[in-house]
């Protein structure tokens, strides 16, 4: 009995060998660039339909390539048109025309008209919405559609990001046909079509053949989802995967740059790493305790140990490669001694004892130890508590029970949430308020970076939370792969410009 | 007979039911709320509250445990929270990779511990012994997971004869599907055949120590005949209590193994469903696996007491 199992082991695993054997044989002979993409990412989407959750995992595999929304945003993290082909805004800031492209089709073949940019924008804002962004959708008090490929929005209210915002994926836009059920087979009508998920491990995108814009170079995508870092630097090493984006194995990195196999980029995404401090609570409500710990917090050396040297320094809550940055990491220099100084004369001379939360990513847990070893050398002493995802949400987010905790603010041009009554870092200022509501009233780019500025100045000189890093878009790939995007300044990976050599 | 049969079904469902409450009740005292997981950091309060209530999130406790346990008791396992799916659905789904990993490190364990139990019990004492005994105190010493990775290292990374991790699924072809199961199914069967070999090893020792043996070798039969028709099959009988025995090993040491080779298997399932407070596919998926041993564990039994009349004489 055992032999003839044997024996079919055997078999088995010759038949494998040889169709190997096959597969090698074929791809020697094929001389054409390829046409398939395999994309790695850290976390599987817990479904497909981007208005309707904020986990970062699914705008990555359906932005761009699967649903557009009116407008996009491309690599540079400008606006370039989506589903509309242009726009016009009123000079009070009021009235937006949006006209759509003609010619565009869902993927089940029904046409994309102004009807369903009302559907979306309606069901965003209804009392029933679930979309993770509703406040985008707020100011809009009244949709038209004088023509199917019109559509003209009216605000209640200006606001100097609705277009920035109707370029998220929370905006794409659906259809009423297929909307109860995009979150299993998403139906839009971008360039890629959905083919199928093997749940747990990938999904896969094909052409759209009907697209009537630019059409990609792909015939095929494939999204696979790996949490492993040792599955994932295994791999990229095994071939299995063409590239892997938001790669946080940092430590991995000089092995892929030494091997011309492979290609690594690294670029910016918008998430502010922070030393989130619950500015209502003693110690931390006495501002020269904050400043203290800013002056306690040496930041190269937290990137060099968390992001092994790949990442860029912050001194408030914005990102550098955004027009209105201001630098402000020369505030607070590294200097344990000023640090001692400040604590003693807000009458802490022998430091004192508090917690740190740590959520589970990799540079909140590394960052976390790295952070909590500064504090210990000018007397806080910091105990370290990690907690899961859930937990953090509930107990750190809202219910606002902590003391500190590390995390990355990754919602691009967020400063607002410093304007938010209730927010987890229970940060209130007139000053800073006044300037928000100036911001949602200006137009003007000039001013609006103007006013930017003041903000990220009145956040790093009240040092509301430490501020330490720019999480990197670290993308490692196959050499003669091009047209990844090496800055990340939207959840994507848009992979419609995407060939190979 | 009957009497043993129905008490044996009474308390199947009982401990089914209990593992349903404390499921439920264990799920309610952990931190975290499914709706803030799915629409994040910047929800609005009226967004969650909407949210709260198409999960049905917003009933009360014993509301909701009995909605669920009714659902159950009529073999729905209801919706999951996270994927909108319906859990059997994703739980068949997970099965496909589970259960053939399970069964094809079943085959590869037997096939292999069984030749090698055999050839330390006919080499007894001698260098054929050593190297078995030595390969399995090798196996018995070395997780799965750890035999994983080093399989990875030497098959995938080295060789590049099998892919690092990930499953193609069943629809693109049997060939490609075990081809992605065969070095997990290794990984998982390497220890338990080490433990098999050694069992095997043992129970064809005593049985070639038995009286009937003498005899057929008295009667003039082969050594080698004498072990594979007369102590082979006889030795069976533990090796195959321990084979049963090693099943929920199995199915344990799968959700490890599913993990380090990204499989999207039934563990993988309940690990990601815990962390998004999937609460439905937890209690469901958790149900399941206590219904599976109980199940397992009462056939047992019930084989038992048809082989051997005394106990239910006893005791009815």
């Amino acid at each position: 009995m055992s032999t003839a199992k044997q024996r079919f082991t055997l078999a088995a695993a010759a038949a494998t060998f040889a169709s190997l054997a096959l597969a090698a044989t074929s791809l020697t002979a094929t001389a054409q660039p390829r046409t398939d993409l395999v994309v790695g990412m850290a976390l599987e989407p817990p479904h497909l339909d981007p208005t309707a959750g904020a986990a970062g995992a699914i705008k990555e595999v359906t932005y761009a390539n699967l649903f557009e929304p009116l407008l996009r945003v491309d690599a540079d993290g400008k606006l370039i048109p989506g589903l509309a082909e242009r726009w016009t805004v009123s000079d009070d800031g009021l009235t937006y025309r949006f006209t759509l492209r003609p010619n565009a089709k869902f993927h089940d073949g029904t046409a994309a008209d102004s009807a369903d940019v009302k559907f979306t924008l309606d069901r965003a804002r209804a009392a029933d919405s679930v979309n993770a962004q509703k406040a985008y959708f707020a100011p809009i008090s009244k949709i038209e559609t004088p023509d199917p490929q019109t559509v003209v929005v009216t605000l209640s209210r200006p606001d100097g990001l609705f277009l920035f915002h109707m370029a998220s994926g929370d905006a794409a836009i659906v259809a009423p046909e297929s909307a109860a059920t995009n979150k299993q087979k998403p139906v839009g009508t971008g360039p890629f079509r959905f083919d199928r998920w093997v749940a747990g491990d990938r999904v896969v995108l094909d052409r759209n053949p009907d697209y009537d814009g630019v059409k990609p170079k792909l015939d095929r995508v494939t999204f696979r989802f790996i949490s492993d870092p040792a599955a994932q630097v295994a791999a990229l090493k095994a071939g299995d995967i063409d590239a892997f984006t938001l790669f946080s194995t940092y430590e991995a990195l000089p092995e892929f740059r030494n091997d011309p196999k492979f290609t690594v980029t690294v670029g910016s995404t918008e998430g502010e790493t922070i030393l989130s401090t619950n500015n209502a609570r003693k110690p931390f409500d006495d501002v020269r305790v904050r400043r203290a710990m800013a002056h306690a917090i040496d930041r190269k050396t937290l990137i060099d140990g968390v992001l092994y040297g790949n990442g860029v320094a912050i001194g408030s809550h914005f990102p550098p490669h955004r027009e209105g940055y201001v630098d402000l990491t020369g505030l607070y220099p590294y200097d344990p001694a000023k640090a001692k100084a400040l604590l003693a004369e807000a009458g802490y001379p022998n430091g004192f004892d508090t917690t740190l939360r740590l959520p589970p990513p990799p540079y909140a847990r590394r960052g976390g130890e790295l952070v909590a070893a500064m504090l210990a050398e000018v007397g806080i002493r910091a105990k370290i508590e990690p907690v899961e995802w859930a937990a953090w949400l509930e107990k750190t987010f809202k219910g606002k029970d902590y003391d500190l905790t590390m995390i990355a603010h990754t919602e691009p041009l967020d400063i607002d949430i410093y304007a938010r009554p209730d927010y987890y870092f229970n940060y209130k200022s007139e000053r800073f308020n006044a300037l928000n509501d100036e911001l949602n009233r200006t137009q003007d780019p000039a001013k609006r970076n103007a006013l930017y500025g003041e903000e990220q100045k009145v956040l790093a000189e009240d040092a509301v939370n430490g501020f330490l890093f720019m999480l990197p878009s670290v993308t490692v790939q196959k050499a003669g792969l091009t047209g990844m995007w090496v800055n990340r300044p939207i959840q994507a990976n848009d992979v419609t410009g995407v060939s190979w050599k | 007979m009957l009497a043993f049969l129905l008490r044996r079904l009474v308390s199947l469902i009982v401990t089914v039911w209990l593992a349903s409450i404390v499921v439920f009740a264990v799920l309610q005292l952990v931190p975290g709320d499914p709706a803030l997981l799915m629409l994040g950091v910047n929800a609005q309060p009226d967004t969650l509250a909407a949210l709260r209530g198409q999960m049905g999130l917003d009933q009360p406790i014993l509301t909701r445990y009995l909605q669920w346990a009714g659902a159950l008791a009529r073999g729905d396992l209801g919706v999951s929270l996270t994927y909108a799916r319906p859990v059997a659905e994703l739980v068949v789904e997970r099965l496909a990779v589970t259960l053939p990993l399970a069964l094809l490190s079943l085959v590869i364990s037997t096939a292999l511990a069984l030749p090698l139990g055999l050839l330390a019990a006919a080499r007894r004492g001698r260098g054929g012994d050593w190297a078995v005994l030595g390969f399995s105190q090798l196996g018995v010493s070395m997780p799965s997971f750890w035999i994983a990775i080093l399989l990875i290292l030497l098959f995938s990374l080295t060789l590049h004869w099998f892919p690092a991790g990930g499953f193609p699924g069943w629809g693109g072809g049997i060939g490609p599907a075990l081809h992605a199961l065969l070095l997990p199914a290794l990984a998982l069967a390497l220890p338990e055949a080490a433990i098999l070999a050694r069992v095997t090893r043992t129970a064809v020792l005593d049985t070639l120590a038995e009286d009937h043996i003498r005899t057929a070798r008295a009667k003039g039969v082969g050594r080698a005949a004498v072990l594979l028709r007369h102590a082979l099959p006889n030795a069976l009988i533990p090796v195959a209590t321990v084979l049963g025995l090693q099943i929920s090993f199995l199915v344990a040491g799968a959700v490890v193994v599913e993990n380090v080779f990204t499989l999207p298997g039934l563990g993988r399932l309940l690990y990601q469903a815990i962390g998004q407070r999937d609460l439905i596919v937890v209690q469901g998926v958790v149900v399941l696996l206590a219904l599976f041993v109980v199940v397992v564990n009462a056939l047992v039994d019930i084989a038992c007491a048809l082989a051997d009349p005394r106990p239910k004489g006893l005791s009815s």
